[in-house]
């Protein structure tokens, strides 16, 4: 599972019938820091994430597991929101000093 | 399986209910000497690992449900061992950071 934030909804009404009524959203993988790592995805959504939130995702076939009927095409799904991280340091220090 | 340390403790409240009641750790990936790469992961763990241990983590669904012993899940982050000591090439890494 990994780390990232939310940075937007995205929709869409029609969709595969697996996904009615499901939440879809923007995610960009980042470091304990927030920094942006890699590529931006979609990601379906059972926590009601919103955007700004710090969320773990999992990717992969496991990502279809998140609903009830598995036979679903995510490859990507948010599994948790982050409260917050122990033990590192999760904001940088250009951010700190902007505050 | 790749070799980690784990970072740190993850708190989340509201998660999927397959990581209810679970020890979520952060894991770094780390190299055979020892340096970490900057990739975090989220895993389970099973093996009571703490913060700053060196562990060992698989990353692969079944792997996950079958350590977990229950059915797939969407959980695929798994630390199974704490790692005393790392070999290679007549180099040796301990598992402390120093």
């Amino acid at each position: 599972m990994e780390y990232g934030e939310v940075i937007g909804t995205v929709v869409a009404t029609r969709k595969v019938p697996a996904w009615s009524g499901e939440r879809l959203l923007r995610v960009q993988p980042t470091d304990a820091q927030g920094v942006p790592i890699g590529r931006k995805l979609v990601a379906l959504d059972i926590t009601s994430a919103a955007p700004g939130q710090r969320v773990f995702f999992v990717r992969g076939r496991e990502a279809a597991h998140v609903l009830a009927d598995v036979f679903n095409p995510a490859d990507a799904a948010i599994v948790a929101q982050v409260d917050r991280l122990e033990g590192v340091v999760t904001e940088s220090p250009g951010k700190a000093a902007r505050r | 399986m790749r070799l980690g340390r784990v970072v740190g403790n993850v708190i989340a409240t509201v998660k999927h209910p397959s990581l209810h009641a679970q020890r979520l750790l952060l894991v770094e990936d780390e190299n055979a000497e020892g340096e970490l790469s900057g990739k975090l992961r989220l895993a389970l763990d099973v093996v009571d690992a703490g913060e700053g241990d060196r562990v060992l983590v698989v990353d692969e669904g079944n792997a996950a449900a079958q350590v977990l012993a229950r059915g797939r899940g969407p959980v695929r982050t798994v630390i199974v061992g704490v790692v005393d000591e790392v070999e290679s090439e007549g180099s040796a890494s301990r598992a402390a950071r120093s």
